[in-house]
């Protein structure tokens, strides 16, 4: 009696029971940004060389036009995920005080939202300008 | 040393630790991997600008002459050609890594090539990006 029979295999035991909870999601997430920030990246160099040429009126009508503004907001939400990620892995390498952790932490979730969505509101405000 | 002292096992019974970075002699796999987050970390930060870039343009007039006043300036230049070059390892970075999670240029040449390629194509991308703009 000291060995009862588990009706539950190994595998079903431990099934989303990984130490953090999470499994691999950081790691996939990671690659995800990457490759959608690949072509994108390529958009935005090319989109920024463009604007440096430009003045108010037609910086603003750029940006504010369809596909630059797609890719922009494409950019900038991938790239905020990507370096949210990026900065949580440095975090956790680095800062050892669990205090100061759960404060960089905190800042560094903040940080990337409040780029991103600065951004996202910015090019919004000039699409529905035009 | 405030470390050694204010631990109370003797040193003879204490746990072997794991040699660190100072231990060993610098490789280039070792350099583009702390250039990989450190251009990461730069880039992190340099989001700040690109927000400036585009609240100023969806702004007045006034913003926008600041924030465009900057890039031209020496310094702003300066700033965006850094930041060009810090994307462009970091894409490329990102390409390498790409290249070994499919398992593939780890032998000692391939990933030695695979690191000084990162860092060579990386100053050409940037001169290329800089010269056609």
């Amino acid at each position: 009696m000291s060995n009862p029979i588990k009706f539950q295999t190994p595998r079903a035991r431990v099934n989303s029971l990984g130490s953090a909870k999470s499994g691999t999601q950081h790691a996939w997430h990671m690659r995800l940004t990457a490759f959608a920030l690949l072509p994108l990246t390529i958009a935005f160099v090319f989109i920024v060389v463009k604007l440096t040429h430009l003045g108010f009126a037609d910086a603003q009508q750029m940006i504010g036009s369809a596909c630059p503004a797609i890719l922009l907001i494409l950019f900038v939400v991938a790239g905020a995920w990507h370096m949210k990620l990026g900065m949580q892995a440095i975090i956790e390498d680095y800062v050892h005080s669990e205090h100061l952790k759960s404060i960089a932490s905190m800042s560094n979730i903040c940080f990337s939202a409040l780029i991103s969505v600065s951004a996202v509101y910015a090019i919004l405000r000039l699409s529905f300008l035009h | 040393m405030a470390e050694a002292k204010s631990n109370p096992v003797p040193l003879e019974q204490r746990r072997p630790l794991s040699p660190h970075l100072q231990i060993y002699a610098w490789s280039p796999t070792m350099a583009v991997s702390i250039f990989h987050r450190a251009t990461g970390a730069a880039l992190y930060f340099g989001t700040l600008l690109l927000a400036w870039y585009l609240l100023a343009a969806a702004g007045d007039k006034a913003s926008f002459a600041l924030v465009s006043g900057f890039f031209s300036s020496f310094i702003g230049k300066l700033v965006l050609f850094g930041y060009t070059f810090a994307l462009t390892l970091h894409v490329l970075g990102g390409l390498r890594h790409a290249i070994w999670d499919a398992g593939k240029g780890f032998d000692a040449k391939s990933r030695d090539q695979l690191a000084w390629g990162s860092i060579a194509a990386a100053a050409v991308l940037t001169l290329l990006i800089w010269l056609v703009a």
